[in-house]
């Protein structure tokens, strides 16, 4: 009787010694979870490569350092502009290699090293039901009186409130420090992340959230909902730009190529608008409906990575000083 | 076990990093704020402990139960709920007074608000493992209600309370998400914080450390302070009898019903809140979240049995004079997940694969986090019962699984049956370290609960938050009930 049970985990053995290593993705838990673009995104790559990728999640960038040239990642998905230089700058990344002069991001893009999948505005979101007098700019929104509450995120925790601090930098420019103390009394609280902020703004506690041009479109396509709005302002809007990367050290260099050309293909980029609800980097063909009726800004506003990193200790020096006062 | 993924942290970083001067800014707002959290939670946690163990009522159980919810619930569920109470749009504020809820005063509303429920249930403890003889005694001898508190009720209190601060103290000083939404801004920025910062964008490891190490110097420090002040009750041992309380008549029962019914409002106001919202959408919540339910409560379950077999004979050690061990078990509630979490990573790193090992290493790290409220639950009676048949137990050369079986189980059944409920319940909410390296497909619960969140979907989030609620208060219930019958 022993012997079926030895000859079947042998086989099963050696089924999975002829199946090559997946192709392994870092990407942050909520790119991979069930309800982001990643599962899709996985299905759609499996099916063009006839290969296998997993995803591991956690905290991309510090995990990285952490593991350094023994990382077990291939390619890494998820790291903005923001956060791209103190990656780099740990040598473990390849060029992309890929064709990026016909991209439908509202930058110019030369990083050759980390390539844009998907890109969306920072911007206040309210409810029109709730809010009637929406700040028609950044300044306005200073001299705003301080009934208007509005919720941000920390820059020290979050991607989202280091976006805000590089655009009050990039806006006010030297009186930075003085537009966030002009802006304290209308914060209500400043939130670790992005999602203790949102729910707050949805339980009616704030009347503006820091978040997205593209978070109405949620609203609109997932809840028929249409009164959520994004305030727009003519000084312009920090962008927002999310990445992918594949490591030089990988020990399947044609997979993580074969991953990267695949970013900016058309499967990839139309799981994007619903699946992470933000602007595809390369779209293709029309967008769905809800994002075709956002509001969005004329100006677009991005420091470069290395640019963004020189400057983060400045901008959260100013968050700070600002805030105390 | 707590000081080897810390060095594991600095080793990697080649040693410990200076600190900046906003992080002595940080460190000092912790150190307030959870100095005034851990007293607030303990002196309001007094007259509910006491009017809760000097009346019987029908659904007290139940009650008892129910207050303990807040304790386990994610931060991030504790911040809508109390938001939706205290908040702007809250349910105060419907009735024409909005109070100002961010500030250091949200903070430690937040605090108490997660901690008075321990205080209380650790307080009834003491309260019930006074010998029912002594009440008696009292009541024979013509003691009032006030005759009683100084008699009785004070040097128990005199025992358990400066541990029960100790350890809401020590949660209180690794807040950092609770502290910050509720604080208003970057005045209200706890250590942890700092640790995050200069582990996530600076990745200042040797800061990390640094940091890491001088919150766990304080808990120390906090630790030996509570040990001194902390005196033995000297109430002495009885039979075990459940008396009824002669001395508290008349208008007192309406301070109890008063004291039992602001707790009630308090505590499960903000919890009915959010369960009305998210109770609708369980049923459309997908399979994957009821898998994430199943590995919580795996989870659960064997943290709460190692944390028990662990916590019982540490318990004995330090009942039997070793001090150390008390103070060792109770500052692991000092540790900073982040770097206990890191820590871990480095630690398991070369020899195996820590995604992996994501589910295993994430009740481990329960098992430490919940040592200190285990040991707290079980310390006042093991003190008690060491003292009072230790003698006994030695001239009959009772030892060993003989003396535990006849006389130690029989006796600490009701604490461990409340400790391996907390650390149950405690796991099932605990996101921890499972969020530092994970697989997709492996999510517990409060994991889950995040993602949806993440992804816009609030209501079906807080579906998610009911869910865990219920399997907080059904393990609680299951151990502690397997407690009471044993």
């Amino acid at each position: 009787m022993r012997r079926p049970i030895v000859l079947l985990i042998a086989a099963a053995a050696t089924a999975s010694a002829a199946r090559a290593e997946p192709l392994t993705v870092y990407a942050p838990d909520y790119f991979a979870s069930e309800w982001g673009p990643g599962p899709a995104i996985e299905a759609a790559f499996e099916a063009s490569c006839g290969c296998e990728m997993e995803y591991v999640t956690g905290d991309v960038l510090p995990r990285l350092r952490l593991e350094g040239e023994r990382t077990d990642a291939d390619v890494v998905i998820g790291l903005n502009t923001d956060t791209a230089e103190p990656a780099r700058r740990t040598g473990l990344f390849a060029p992309h290699g890929v064709d990026t002069s016909d991209l439908s991001l509202p930058v110019a893009w030369t990083d050759d090293t980390f390539l844009p999948f998907n890109w969306s505005h920072t911007a206040f979101v309210y409810d029109e039901t709730r809010l009637g007098d929406v700040p028609e700019s950044f300044r306005a929104l200073l001299d705003a009186p301080a009934g208007l509450r509005i919720v941000v995120q920390d820059p020290r925790s979050s991607v989202s409130g280091l976006a805000l601090a590089l655009w009050i930098h990039r806006v006010f420019g030297e009186d930075a420090t003085d537009a966030w103390a002009r802006l304290a009394d209308k914060i209500v609280t400043v939130t670790a992340g992005w999602s203790e902020s949102y729910g707050m703004f949805t339980e009616g506690e704030a009347d503006m959230v820091l978040s997205y041009t593209t978070s109405p479109a949620y609203h609109i396509v997932a809840e028929g909902d249409d009164t959520k709005r994004a305030a727009i302002f003519p000084e312009g809007h920090y962008v927002m730009v999310e990445t992918a990367a594949q490591l030089r050290g990988t020990d399947q260099p044609e997979l993580a190529q074969a991953f990267m050309d695949f970013v900016l293909s058309p499967a990839f980029q139309e799981i994007i608008p619903e699946g992470n609800w933000s602007f595809p980097a390369k779209a293709a063909g029309p967008l769905p409906d809800g994002f075709g009726t956002l509001a969005l800004p004329d100006v677009a506003l991005l420091y470069s990575a290395e640019e963004a990193e020189a400057l983060r200790e400045t901008v959260v020096r100013e968050f700070e000083a600002g805030l105390r006062r | 076990m707590l000081l080897v993924p810390l060095l594991a942290v600095a080793w990697r970083a080649e040693g410990f990093g200076a600190l900046r001067p906003s992080d002595w800014a940080a460190l000092r707002f912790t150190l307030a704020q959870a100095a005034v959290s851990a007293v607030l939670s303990v002196l309001l946690a007094v007259p509910v402990a006491r009017a809760l163990a000097r009346r019987r009522f029908p659904g007290r159980a139940t009650l008892v139960i129910l207050l303990g919810a807040p304790f386990i619930l994610p931060t991030i569920v504790a911040v809508l709920g109390l938001v939706a109470v205290f908040g702007h749009s809250g349910l105060i504020a419907a009735t024409g007074w909005t109070p100002d809820l961010y500030g250091p005063q949200g903070v430690v509303l937040a605090h108490v608000f997660f901690n008075l429920p321990l205080a209380v249930r650790l307080l009834l403890q003491g309260w019930l493992a006074i010998p029912g003889e002594r009440f008696r005694l009292a009541a024979s001898l013509g003691f009032r209600a006030g005759d009683t508190f100084l008699r009785l009720e004070w040097p128990m209190l005199r025992a358990v309370a400066p541990g029960v601060a100790l350890v809401i103290f020590l949660i209180c000083t690794t807040s950092f998400a609770v502290a910050l939404a509720l604080g208003g801004g970057p005045r209200s920025t706890t250590v942890e914080l700092a640790i995050y910062q200069a582990f996530r964008f600076d990745f200042a490891l040797d800061r990390a450390a640094s940091l890491a190490a001088l919150q766990l110097g304080l808990g120390a420090a906090a630790a030996l302070l509570a040990a001194r002040l902390a005196l033995p009750s000297g109430l002495g041992t009885g039979l075990d009898r459940a008396v009824p309380r002669w001395d508290s008549g008349g208008w007192l029962v309406l301070q109890d019903a008063l004291a039992v019914g602001a707790a009630a409002l308090f505590l499960l106001t903000p919890l009915a809140v959010l369960a009305a919202r998210g109770l609708p959408w369980i049923a459309d919540l997908p399979a994957s979240v009821w898998w994430a339910a199943g590995r919580s409560l795996l989870i659960a379950v064997t943290a709460a049995l190692a944390t028990v077999a662990l916590a019982l004979p540490m318990a004995l050690a330090a009942a039997a004079g070793r001090g150390w061990v008390e103070v060792a078990g109770t500052l692991a509630v000092a540790a900073s997940p982040l770097v206990l979490g890191v820590g871990l990573f480095l630690l398991l790193r070369p020899v195996a694969n820590p995604v992996a090992l994501a589910l295993p290493v994430t009740a481990l790290v329960n098992v430490v986090l919940a040592l200190p409220f285990a040991l707290r639950a079980l310390l006042p009676a093991t003190r008690d019962l060491v003292a009072s048949y230790g003698r006994l137990s030695a001239s009959l050369g009772l030892r060993g699984t003989a003396w535990l079986r006849l006389v130690g189980l029989p006796r600490l059944r009701r604490p461990l049956g409340y400790a391996a409920g907390l650390t149950a319940a405690l796991s099932a909410g605990d996101l921890g370290v499972i969020a530092l390296f994970s697989r997709p497909g492996e999510a517990t619960l409060p994991l889950a609960l995040y993602q949806l969140m993440g992804a816009y979907r609030m209501e079906e989030a807080m579906a998610a938050a009911m869910i865990l609620v219920a399997l907080a208060f059904g393990l609680f219930w299951a151990f502690e009930r397997g407690g009471r019958d044993a």
